[in-house]
């Protein structure tokens, strides 16, 4: 019993799949970096993006609603926009007073908040379509080819791959904990113990998995030591980029920079 | 009849489409010890989980009298005793101490209770003195005679061990083989130790790519050289 739900990979045929990882990266980076400059307000922009992601999607094989579903991990940096609306002074849309404060809910805060909103849910949805559709060994070589630290880039792999033993780990402790809670036969017995020692024992088994992952990664530092690791990252170099591949970047990026630059026009 | 463990036509895939249980049948008698061997993969430890419900499948498994279906769990739990394979995954309290209490104080039985039950089931095992030790610096031999006491103290009427005797010096081996042969349970062990299911278990169940595909006296099955060898199993 091995814990796979973790991994957004999904393995498809599509032109989005075959894509080259290094390629893949650099336009989802780029999508992002050009949502993130993107004026406020700017909604002509937005609705390009957003048909630019979508047939990303569709084309990827993913199921639009995949990653509709999943973009709703979106949703929390919205909270964080939410005081905008407050903040920015302008047109009062209304006000109400908490204690000695009024608060003002202004036209321009309300347009940066909800701007902010459709860019990052935008921006989250390129990062699933790359997740979905690159494995993570693929991405973390794409990352590598990009001149992302190599220590960096080799702590990401180890993640990846204990994060899944370690979640393996802790889904038999909880197993173990659930075979040995039982019901007494005893009359008026309360079954589940306090809430106060339920939470020490919870705290107890976090405990224990944050030691035996100290000491995992003691014992696979020195496993890497006994192969002859002594800190630098070395790696078989990469594979060229086919220059078909190289015209998908050219044109992803170009597109992406027109629209950049029309909206710092037009907005700017 | 009344049986401690009762499995009619039991299926189970897991969620990825492995069948791992076909149609598994079989009746352990109250006091009866059990080997349950079978190579990797053979579906032991899947069989074992369904015997607490934490995996359901397709068909009918009672325990002491109990359907395990969800509405008796707590029941079935407190009955079954479940030693897991890996002491680490059993020990997750600080103290051997908190560890062994787990299971009566979930229960909720008076504070005098769970002392009591805590001593008697580390005098079981032989270590009532390592009531307060922390259970992460115990050996490998200790953990497992621990993990023992952990269910124990829920006074299970019946034992399940996965691979009891694995990472063990002889020593701790024979000395855990001691052990099992007291205590007074009904017991079903899973396990590769050959030797260790001839020495204790009068009665022994091959389990093959999710089949039971041997059920009989322990002496008389190991005589059946080729039985064995089909099912990747060596003779002691």
């Amino acid at each position: 019993m091995h814990i796979h739900f973790l991994d957004p990979y999904r393995p498809r045929n599509s032109l989005v799949h075959r894509l080259d990882p290094r390629i893949k990266l650099v336009l989802a980076v780029a999508f992002i970096l050009t949502n993130a400059l993107l004026p406020s307000g700017a909604w002509p922009f937005y609705i390009l993006l957003f048909a630019l992601i979508l047939s990303v999607e569709v084309i990827s094989d993913l199921g639009m609603a995949y990653v509709l579903k999943r973009s709703s991990l979106a949703l929390p940096f919205m909270l964080a926009a939410l005081p905008l609306i407050f903040t920015i002074p302008g047109v009062s849309l209304f006000s109400f007073s908490v204690g000695p404060w009024q608060i003002h809910a202004s036209l321009q805060g309300l347009e940066r908040f909800i701007s902010i909103s459709i860019k990052s849910w935008l921006s989250v949805q390129a990062a699933i379509v790359l997740a979905a559709s690159t494995s993570f060994p693929d991405l973390l070589v794409a990352m590598r080819a990009l001149y992302v630290p190599q220590l960096l880039v080799s702590v990401f792999g180890l993640m990846w791959r204990y994060m899944f033993v370690l979640v393996d780990e802790a889904s038999r402790l909880l197993r173990a904990r659930s075979a040995r809670s039982g019901q007494s036969d005893l009359p008026g017995a309360r079954t589940g113990g306090s809430l106060s020692w339920r939470a020490r024992v919870t705290g107890g088994m976090a405990g224990s998995l944050f030691l035996r992952a100290f000491e995992r990664s003691d014992r696979i530092y020195m496993a890497m030591v006994s192969r002859g690791y002594d800190g630098e990252v070395r790696a078989l170099p990469l594979p060229q980029v086919q220059p078909t591949q190289w015209v998908v970047l050219v044109a992803g990026l170009g597109l992406l920079v027109a629209f950049l630059g029309l909206a710092l026009l037009v907005w700017g | 009849m009344h049986h401690s463990i009762e499995i009619q036509n039991l299926n189970y895939t897991y969620p990825d489409g492995t069948v791992a249980l076909r149609d598994v049948t079989l009746s352990i008698a109250p006091g009866e010890k059990v080997a349950l061997v079978g190579p990797n993969g053979a579906g032991k430890s899947t069989l074992i989980l369904h015997l607490n419900g934490i995996l359901s499948g397709k068909g009918l498994v009672r325990v002491c009298s109990l359907e395990v279906v969800k509405e008796n769990l707590g029941r079935v739990r407190s009955c079954v005793g479940m030693v897991f394979q890996s002491p680490e995954d059993q020990l997750f309290s600080p103290t051997v101490f908190d560890d062994v209490a787990f299971g009566p104080l979930y229960q909720g039985l008076p504070h005098a209770e769970v002392l009591q039950r805590v001593d008697g089931a580390l005098e079981e095992v032989h270590m009532l003195s390592y009531k307060p030790r922390v259970s992460h610096h115990l050996s490998m031999g200790e953990k497992k005679r621990i993990a023992i006491a952990t269910v124990l103290s829920m006074n299970p009427e019946v034992l399940i061990l996965d691979e009891p005797t694995g990472g063990l010096d002889p020593r701790s081996r024979r000395s855990l083989i001691h052990l099992l042969q007291e205590l007074p349970l009904t017991m079903l062990v899973s396990t590769h130790d050959m030797r260790l299911v001839r020495e204790i278990f009068p009665r022994m169940i091959i389990l093959d790519e999710g089949k039971v595909v041997a059920d009989g006296p322990t002496l008389v099955l190991m005589d059946d050289a080729q039985l064995l060898e089909a099912h990747g199993l060596e003779r002691p």
